[in-house]
């Protein structure tokens, strides 16, 4: 048998032969090919005379041998679509369950499906405003501290700003920003805050942000030059001409050379005005401190520098340059080795996370997180399509029958099918678009950060999309019912009609089912974990006291008016200051010495009120005395970690040795109590309380009140008399911590609605097969119940199957969800909450509680129908 | 119908489908061309033209027996029709004409 089929030639080249040529010539070309390969295979062996044969029957596709497509085809084709069309709304129309099981089911999938489509639609058309936009590129730092995991940027250092200008050939302009311009403008008697970048010359070479007045080449060029946004201007001079104006910033008078339209709100980054980058280097760039800093490799977590490559210049040129570039500058640096890359500025939005980001960015992770949710969920209501489509197949089966006798080929059954398939996904577009409508508020509402980065705004192309989408689903979820029904044989189906011999696809049913429900269960688990690691996060004792700490925002005002205002107040017990706010996620660092060892010293700046206000517990030594804004720093406390981490002996060992922080020599006063000064995934290392009495941004105040909204009023009153400009910004140290969490809330909502939508899809699909089986196998039931059987024997006979399926999905998703949480996302968390058994099993009961209510329901029915009557209608 | 000039290597086919009297199908005429003439002849090339003579009138075609060889296709079997005998007779005597106008001391081989 092998030998004969080895002596075929390839079998593709022959169907497409059978495909393109004339019926009239088809058999003795084929034919003639036939004995020329025979020959082949002799003369020149079997390979060689397969290539041969291929060749020719692609040499033979000619005007005389292709077969006319005659205009009249299409006519009939498109005849016979009409009948499609007809039967296949009929058919829907006769099994209302039925296709209202599959409408309902796709169109809540695919409502999620539209929100993907129009969220990765909005995501990929940041900054495409640009002109030549796809030339432009940020330069982002790698910073790798000794051997530990390096970490990306999306800054980078003023330096290699200097660096890019002299060694790197091919850049047609770049531009440096660097963070932190702004503060409160002052135009005589009026005090508007303002905020933007400092931003050189080539910003307007680089981007293309509308320029509405002024001269793009030279409006940044001049110091104390400023830009400012239509609404910045606006807000500052009302509606007289901004151009020339001068304002007060600080210490300097800043002139108006320029006006940009308001960054539209698909840009990256935002700015409401920018300062003249010459202005920021003539005052932070001289002496030797400013060279120092200037030139400095490490200070990067400031500046941005975008550049525009030449049109023919080779990105991965520059990345090889820079790469070589940071290397060599990277040696001066102990510890630390910094290199750079571009990214494409049409990738940053939906790019990698990076620390230091200019503006908000969904992260491209996030994006094939969803993305593969979605697809998941689309599976499903796929999968129940084609199940159900199938189970009804049997019944379906005469129709084909007749269709095929009458002289239907498989093509057009195969059509009719699909035909039939892409109706029932278009009907249910329309339900999704308004499911759609519905949860798109929800999905922006889930976090302020997707908020501020996302609109969703519904575009005409979107709807084709959406309608392409929907012809696409119709496809997929057709195709295999299509391909079953379109096989079957016309006297096979005529006569067995009702067999269940042409259940031969059974077992890929029963597969299908086992996928759905094991998805299920994986998102009900994955839900429940999430949540209880939330749980678990916010009730975890940090080790110091949060409970009624209500945290303010300094706003550069004047500490001592601020004290001065709050004390007050009697429901404030206690009032300190400091320059973060630890636990929520970010973190200051400083280089530490000791004896020849360094390391990376996470750091607050306190004064001496605050360990006390904290609850924090010192183990040794003293508190730090009252300083004035100008005592040098000579002291420090430090936690037990950063003891052990430089051998420092007991902490009362420690008390009175010098260390080196920031390159200035402190004493150890105190030690603290180990706690979690990050977020409880991240360890505890070395950390220090720093008594520097210079940036502190926060006022802490302890509170103790049994009428808290009145408090918070008489606390903004206060605020708004000492500070009109700014508002009084203040949270509560447990409200930060929860944000700091909500990662865990938003994951646990996403997946937890989307177990609801599998669930349901599920059970619908498990309810029509329910169905399906218990009105196929009504006859068997009667005869059984006439012979005695019972009523409970019936229902576990019928629902034994669907029990058994259930049950392999259990077996499959407990230790699925539970490894890949185990592994792969709770496995870098240092302090986490255990998967417990309640987690991993809730969703499984709920599965087969829905399971079982469904089978039931229909199993029951038809076990208490009266025999008589079933069997009486024969 | 269209022209009805006889292209070279037409003519050699419409001359070996008259040779080969009732075994002239497509892989026949192929090798009996590359045996006459000694050149490569590519079967895509010879079915063309055996396509191009039956428009233009000069051979018939029928399907012959089903044989087990060629995966138990038929054959397509050529005969040369009445016009096509009667052009390449034309075309003989053309050439017959032609070669008495020439001097015979013109031919010959140097």
């Amino acid at each position: 048998m092998s030998n004969k089929s080895a002596h075929q030639p390839p079998r593709w080249a022959d169907r497409f032969l059978e495909w393109y040529c004339r019926s009239e010539i088809l058999e003795d070309l084929q034919g003639d090919l036939y004995e020329h390969f025979e020959r082949n295979t002799i003369s020149k062996g079997k390979r060689k005379a397969k290539q041969i044969y291929c060749l020719d029957v692609l040499k033979f596709f000619r005007p005389y041998t292709i077969r006319k497509f005659k205009i009249v085809n299409n006519i009939t084709s498109f005849i016979m679509f009409k009948n499609y069309f007809k039967t296949s709304v009929r058919s829907i129309a006769r099994n209302k369950l039925f296709s209202a099981i599959n409408v309902i089911g796709l169109a809540v999938s695919m409502s999620i499906g539209l929100l993907m489509i129009t969220f990765i639609s909005e995501v990929t058309s940041f900054d495409r405003f640009h002109t030549d936009g796809d030339r432009v590129y940020r330069v982002n730092n790698k910073y790798q501290y000794q051997q530990e995991d390096p970490t990306n940027f999306a800054t980078t250092s003023v330096a290699m700003d200097e660096r890019i200008k002299e060694n790197i050939p091919g850049i047609e302009s770049q531009v440096l920003m660097t963070r932190g311009f702004g503060g409160d403008a002052k135009l005589g008697d009026k005090i508007i805050p303002i905020s933007g970048l400092w931003a050189s010359e080539g910003f307007t070479d680089v981007f293309s942000f509308e320029v509405l007045r002024g001269n793009p080449e030279t409006m940044l060029s001049e110091p104390h030059s400023v830009v400012l946004t239509d609404e910045t201007a606006e807000k500052i001079f009302g509606i007289a001409d901004p151009m020339g104006q001068t304002f007060q910033l600080g210490e300097d008078i800043f002139t108006v050379t320029g006006v940009i339209r308001n960054p539209p709100f698909n840009s990256h980054f935002t700015f409401g005005a920018l300062g003249s980058y010459i202005t920021f280097m003539n005052k932070n760039g001289v002496g030797e401190k400013g060279e120092r800093w200037k030139n400095a490799w490490n200070n990067m977590w400031m500046n941005y520098v975008y550049v525009k490559l030449e049109p023919n210049t080779r990105v991965e040129d520059v990345n090889q340059k820079l790469l070589a570039l940071g290397e060599t500058e990277s040696e001066k640096y102990e510890h630390i080795t910094i290199t750079a890359s571009l990214q494409p500025l049409y990738g940053i939005m939906a790019g990698p996370d990076l620390s230091n980001n200019i503006g908000n960015s969904i992260g491209g992770e996030i994006i094939w997180i969803l993305g593969a949710l979605t697809l998941v969920v689309l599976l499903s209501a796929g999968f129940n399509y084609t199940n159900l489509s199938i189970a009804r197949s049997l019944r379906r089966s005469k129709e084909v029958g007749v269709r095929k006798v009458v002289g239907a080929t498989k093509g057009q059954i195969f059509n009719q099918f699909i035909t039939e398939a892409t109706i029932i996904s278009l009907i249910s577009v329309v339900f999704a678009y308004l499911l759609f409508m519905l949860i798109k508020p929800q999905f922006l509402g889930l976090d302020p950060s997707i908020q501020r980065s996302l609109q969703l705004n519904i575009t005409p192309i979107l709807f084709l999309y959406f309608f392409g989408f929907a012809i696409l689903v119709g496809i997929l979820a057709g195709f295999f019912p299509a391909l079953f029904l379109s096989k079957l044989q016309a006297v096979q189906a005529l006569k067995n009609a009702g067999s269940t011999k042409l259940f031969s696809k059974v077992n890929m049913r029963k597969v299908l089912i086992v996928i759905q429900f094991t998805l299920s269960m994986a998102f009900i688990i994955s839900a429940s974990i999430a949540y209880t690691q939330f749980k678990y996060a916010l009730g975890f004792d940090l080790g110091f006291k949060t409970e009624n700490v209500l945290n303010v925002r300094l706003e550069g005002n004047d500490w001592q008016k601020v004290q001065t205002a709050f004390s007050s107040i009697p429901e404030i017990t206690q009032i300190s200051k400091s320059s973060m706010i630890t636990s929520t996620g970010s973190t200051y660092a400083a280089d530490m010495k000791y004896g020849g060892d360094s390391t990376e010293l996470f750091y607050n700046d306190i004064d001496e009120n605050y360990l006390e206000l904290m609850g924090h517990e010192l183990i040794a030594g003293v508190n730090f005395d009252k300083k004035t804004p100008d005592t040098d720093e000579t002291e420090i406390i430090l936690n037990e970690a950063a003891l052990k981490r430089f051998n420092l002996g007991t902490p009362y060992e420690a008390i009175g040795k010098q260390v080196e922080v920031d390159n200035k020599d402190v004493t150890i006063i105190g030690v603290v109590k180990d706690f979690h000064y990050n977020k409880i995934e991240e360890g505890i290392e070395s950390f220090g309380f720093r008594s520097n009495n210079q940036g502190f941004y926060n006022v802490n105040l302890k509170i103790s009140s049994t009428d808290l909204p009145a408090t918070m009023n008489k606390l903004e009153n206060a605020w708004n008399e000492l500070d009109p400009v700014h508002e009084f910004d203040s949270k509560f140290y447990n409200e930060q911590i929860q944000s700091a969490y909500s990662q865990y809330q938003i994951m646990g909502t996403i997946v937890g609605f989307l177990a609801v939508l599998t669930v349901s899809i599920a059970a619908l699909g498990l309810l029509g097969m329910a169905v399906y089986t218990a009105e196929t196998r009504m006859k068997e039931i009667s005869i059984r119940k006439v012979l005695g059987a019972t009523e409970g024997s019936l229902i576990s006979l019928l629902t034994r199957g669907f029990m058994w399926l259930l049950l392999i999905s259990a077996a499959l998703a407990i230790p699925l969800t539970y490894l890949f949480f185990e592994q792969k996302i709770l496995n870098d968390i240092e302090n986490r909450a255990s998967i417990g058994v309640l987690e991993l099993f809730t969703g499984v009961i709920i599965i087969f509680g829905i399971g079982i209510l469904t089978i039931g329901s229909q199993v029951r029915k038809a076990a208490r129908a009266n025999p008589a009557q079933t069997l009486r209608s024969e | 119908m269209k022209g009805t000039n006889l292209g070279e290597f037409e003519e050699v086919v419409l001359l070996t489908i008259a040779a080969l009297l009732t075994e002239a199908y497509s892989v026949a005429i192929c090798d009996e061309i590359e045996r006459i003439t000694d050149r490569k002849v590519k079967l895509g090339v010879v079915h063309s033209v055996l396509n191009r003579l039956e428009e233009k009138g000069f051979v018939n075609s029928q399907l012959g027996e089903a044989t087990k060889v060629r995966g138990g296709r038929r054959k397509r079997y050529f005969e040369v029709t009445h016009a096509g005998k009667a052009t390449l007779q034309k075309v003989k005597s053309q050439r017959d004409e032609l070669w008495k106008l020439i001097p015979e001391f013109n031919l010959k081989m140097i």
